[in-house]
């Protein structure tokens, strides 16, 4: 046995520096848009991973992730536009702002956590519901701070002046955001596969039996959150980065629950599920919009589909993924495999 | 070795995907013969982002083919020094973040020449930095926020609307000698569309003339609260700076309250048909409501720009319900053309800009448009308008002012008449 199979470290390590590489190579050769796109759904990742270790792993049911992402992006905007007022710029300080999102969607998820240890099925939904639905009505109250629907625009440098002067913006915005996507993906691989991973599971399947053999089930079920609230908040804080601007309508109800659809029709319980939801997040709209584009329909049917159709077949899809295939795109690769 | 297989083929389909993707926008780039982007010897492709669906969605949602239908006659009619106007509508639905989106598909993958006419202040606002960054014209704000005039910081971007601080100041000085010492409040969007209405109200009315003000969000739809603090407050005259979804909950619930104040509405949520499709049965409520327009009304049946717009409604846009939104969309639409004629038959992004600044614009307005090298403000000024018997009209001068400190007079300029056939020329 080579190190690398002994040492799961080792191989994750591999595997991500294999994926940066093709990645990288990836971002060259695509146009802007489609860097955007592979930014976004990289951004993506990061909480739809996140997602599928509380959900999947753990057990724990959220509807309230996008108001999670919303708390690094706003964090992320403010300590942006702060650092700038005060003359302070570079890559650096976007570095610290992003790690300052974490931080606050990592305190955020402490506190909804703790209280979520102790609720099961529907009121832990419920809990979390209501921290999605409370996001625009924040930034209202506190109108001064968050600017209400308007929302703020994010401070971002140029890409480093040492890729020279026609480096696209977007490539530079597809880099940080997938950089951030494999970090988040190597540490949460790493982690499901510990000891921790294994507690996280063995809470998901049987509370009473994980107790029994010595795991502190509440404890567990916080640092889960803990851990998904700050992937959460990676998410929101690179989207921030991404868009240049923070608002209410970017985190809504909506995108929590597509969040969730996405983590499910992707595979539930497995990291590489929710690539491929992350995928379907960004992928479908612009599926259903070119769809569309191919008909020629009259004004007010054309009206009546654009905006609603891409909502119409993600909740389609999910009904046929979840009656011919349950374990969701993963497991159905999975089944394909190994047949 | 099933695990093997697993990930090989996971990776295989990840390949695939990105070499698909990456083929697709190879066919972008490679179909790009042109120095300029959007611009064949044949056709010019524009975009633009509206509330199709939405909060704000309502008569909105009818501009964007009103100025298509406009560009269709245009079209069939020879195009513009011989390119055919593509115009590709995309849907945002006021959501800033969706904005972000379709902009960026516009530019970025459609290629578009310009964006033209994209509707909303917090939502075009967004993409301020981004068409900049990507040297885009941004021609013909829907929205009357002051940001659109900043040559120096954002020289691609001009308005259309008359600013919301010139609007508040006109509404403001009826207001003062119409309804001298009664009790007037202001409800407003909470973005720069209320603010900016809001420093045009208070200029007029001075720091301490308003009695009570209020604000509102579009995503929600209860304005009870505000509306129970103006009939508490005893108010007597209410300005609304609202969609024309919130003019409609905002006259309702006052009706519900039982409160009778005088509306006075900005343009932008003031066009009755609109109003009378969004209250239903209780359309009558709209009854003696005043605002102001800067561009002919449906009412205004001899008006030769109206009947133009009507014939182009009729045969371009499958008769739809001929409002304000549909006048607005093609006004916009004519407004273009006259920009692409001044730019000349060799058409660059620069030379747009360039033709824009020159000014000079004559068209439907009854205004002055004000465009000029360093002001890319657009109409300067509104007619007061008001409901009788169901039938909207303008009534009084047309007063022009500025967004400082300016007096509001008058302007008796009268507005152009259309050219025969419709189309402007060079």
């Amino acid at each position: 046995m080579t190190a690398i199979q002994r040492s799961t470290l080792l191989r994750h390590l591999a595997y991500t520096a294999i994926a940066a590489v093709a990645l990288l190579a990836v971002t060259y050769s695509l146009a802007p848009f489609r860097n955007y796109q592979l930014a976004t759904a990289a951004a993506y990742l990061c909480a739809t991973a996140g997602l599928t270790v509380l959900t999947g792993l753990n057990g724990q049911l959220s509807l309230g992730h996008g108001a999670l992402m919303a708390i690094g992006a706003y964090t992320v905007a403010l300590s942006q536009n702060r650092f700038a007022d005060a003359g302070m710029t570079g890559n650096g300080i976007l570095l610290a702002s992003l790690a300052l999102g974490v931080l606050a969607a990592l305190l955020a998820g402490l506190v909804i956590g703790l209280a979520a240890a102790r609720l099961r099925g529907p009121y832990l939904a419920g809990v979390t519901l209501a921290v999605a639905v409370a996001v625009p009505a924040i930034t209202t109250v506190w109108a001064g701070v968050f600017n209400s629907d308007q929302g703020l625009s994010v401070y971002l440098e140029p890409p480093p002046a040492g890729l020279g002067y026609d480096f696209p913006l977007e490539q530079w915005q597809a880099w940080l955001a997938l950089a951030g996507a494999l970090l988040t993906m190597l540490l949460l691989a790493n982690l499901v596969a510990s000891r921790f991973g294994r507690s996280l599971r063995a809470v998901r399947d049987d509370e009473v039996a994980a107790r029994l053999s010595g795991i502190n089930v509440a404890r567990t079920q916080v640092l889960a959150f803990v851990v998904s609230a700050a992937c959460a908040g990676l998410g929101g804080g690179l989207l921030a980065v991404l868009t240049q601007s923070v608002s209410p309508g970017a985190y809504s109800l909506t995108l929590s629950l597509f969040l969730l659809i996405a983590v499910v029709v992707g595979g539930l319980g497995s990291l590489a599920g929710a690539v491929w939801g992350a995928l379907l997040l960004v992928l479908l709209p612009d599926l259903t919009h070119s769809l569309a584009q191919q008909f020629t329909l009259s004004p007010a049917v054309a009206q009546r589909l654009e905006g609603n159709l891409p909502l119409a077949i993600f909740g389609l899809t999910l009904i046929v993924v979840m009656i011919a295939a349950p374990g969701g795109i993963q497991g159905l690769v999975r089944r394909l495999t190994r047949g | 070795m099933h695990r093997i297989a697993r990930r090989g083929l996971a990776l295989a389909a990840c390949v695939t995907l990105l070499a698909a993707t990456v083929a697709c926008s190879g066919d972008d780039s490679g179909s790009q013969k042109e120095s300029v982007p959007g611009v064949t010897d044949t056709e010019i492709v524009v975009g633009t982002h509206m509330p199709l669906t939405g909060p704000a969605s309502a008569g909105y949602s009818k501009i964007a083919p009103a100025s298509k239908a406009y560009f269709d006659y245009v079209n069939a009619n020879g195009g513009v020094h011989g390119r055919k106007i593509t115009y590709k509508i995309m849907d945002d639905g006021y959501n800033p973040a969706n904005t972000q989106q379709v902009v960026r598909q516009l530019v970025l993958q459609d290629k578009v020449f310009a964006i033209l006419n994209g509707l909303g202040t917090p939502t075009h606002t967004g993409v301020l930095d981004f068409l900049k960054t990507n040297r885009v014209p941004d021609l013909f704000v829907a929205s009357g926020s002051r940001s659109w005039d900043q040559p120096d910081k954002y020289p691609g971007t001009f308005a259309f609307n008359p600013d919301y601080t010139v609007e508040g100041k006109i509404l403001a000085n009826y207001v003062k000698t119409t309804y001298a010492g009664k009790k007037v409040c202001f409800l407003g969007q909470n973005d720069d569309f209320g603010r900016d209405s809001l420093a045009g109200v208070e200029k007029i009315l001075g720091a301490d003339g308003l009695a009570a003000k209020q604000t509102y969000v579009v995503t929600n739809t209860n304005v009870a609260p505000q509306i129970g603090a103006f009939k508490a407050a005893g108010c007597e005259v209410v300005m609304l700076s609202t969609v024309p979804g919130f003019t409609a909950l905002s006259i309702g619930t006052a009706a519900r309250l039982s409160f009778k104040p005088q509306f006075v509405v900005s343009n932008v949520g003031g066009d009755l048909k609109t109003l009378n499709r969004l209250l239903g049965d209780a359309k009558g409520l709209t009854e003696g409501v005043v605002g102001a327009n800067y561009l002919p009304m449906d009412a205004q049946a001899d008006n030769p720009w109206i009947q133009l717009y009507q014939k182009i409604n009729k045969d371009y846009n499958g008769g739809a319900e001929f409002d304000g939104n549909i006048i607005y969309g093609m006004s916009v639409a004519y407004l273009f053309v006259q920009a692409l004629q001044a730019a000349g038959k060799n058409l660059t992004r620069d030379g747009l800009i360039a033709a824009v600044e020159k000014g000079g614009f004559k068209g439907p307005g009854l205004a002055p448009l004000r465009f000029a090298k360093g002001d890319h403000s657009g109409y300067g000024g509104l007619r007061m308008v008001k409901i009788t018997a169901g039938v909207q009209d303008f009534f009084g001068p047309t007063y022009e002012t500025d967004e400082a400190d300016g007096p509001v007079k008058e302007y008796s300029e009268s507005p152009a008449q259309p050219p025969a056939n419709g189309i402007p020329t060079a």
